[in-house]
């Protein structure tokens, strides 16, 4: 069970991490472009709402923001260890509620897209 | 009476000043807030396009600022060289290929990581209408 449990853990770490790797230097390069003011065609309300309306749309947003914030909560659970920070059930559980949290909100936001 | 184990006095807290890589470690992992930070601006951004045109063109709006310029320049410098560089550099060493008897040399496989995210960026830009 405890393995079993593990290898869940191991397996959105690493997948979440390869997944970070490869579309956050393009999703934070958007953000820098839209705050230069120049918005880009596709994140004009019409065009991102019907991308978000589409099961594949919303597959892609699901899948990149739930392995993010799963793979961010292990990592950050680590990062309290190496700062000294040594109550680690308090931090997995706020950690963990946080990446719970934020895939239940991406889910409920996805799911009223239509 | 036993004699006190010997405990080398170390700082919890600050033990990765001590050596280059311990810092570069630190660096690299508190990327990790940015994956956060940015999971949630993109949640909050689904949040506004779920309600209406007005709100999301308010979130929009509210994400154009010079200081947001500078942060996610910044980020982005920090992210690459902290998190996307090292993770393609360890590929290798986390997912060695083996064809036939020999392993694929470790600079094909960093390689085809380097063209993947290439076509990965490449894609997105293009999907949102950049290029």
């Amino acid at each position: 069970m405890a393995i079993a449990k593990k290898a869940v853990v191991w397996g959105l770490f690493a997948a979440g991490g390869t997944l970070t790797s490869f579309v956050f230097p393009a999703l934070i390069a958007l953000f820098l472009v839209i705050a230069t003011g120049n918005v880009p065609e596709g994140l004009q309300f019409e065009q991102i709402h019907s991308f978000a309306s589409s099961w594949l749309g919303k597959a892609c947003l699901f899948i990149v923001l739930f392995l993010s914030v799963w793979h961010a909560a292990h990592r950050l659970r680590v990062v309290a260890h190496d700062f000294g920070i040594r109550k680690d059930t308090l931090v997995a559980n706020a950690v963990y509620a946080c990446a719970a949290i934020g895939t239940v909100l991406a889910a409920f936001y996805l799911l009223t897209i239509n | 009476m036993s004699r006190q184990p010997y405990i080398r006095p170390m700082s919890t807290t600050t033990w990765y000043m001590r050596n280059g890589r311990y810092k570069v470690y630190v660096l690299r992992e508190l990327t990790s807030f940015l994956v956060m930070f940015y999971s949630f601006l993109m949640i909050f951004g689904l949040a506004a396009l779920a309600a209406s045109p007005e709100r999301w063109n308010a979130f929009l709006a509210s994400q154009q600022s010079t200081a947001m310029i500078i942060f996610h320049g910044l980020a982005l410098l920090y992210f690459l060289f902290f998190q996307t560089f090292p993770w393609f550099k360890l590929a290798p060493k986390a997912m060695p290929v083996q064809v036939g008897e020999k392993k694929l040399p470790d600079s094909y496989i960093i390689i085809g990581h380097y063209v993947a995210w290439a076509v990965v960026s490449i894609f997105i830009f293009w999907l949102v209408g950049v290029i």
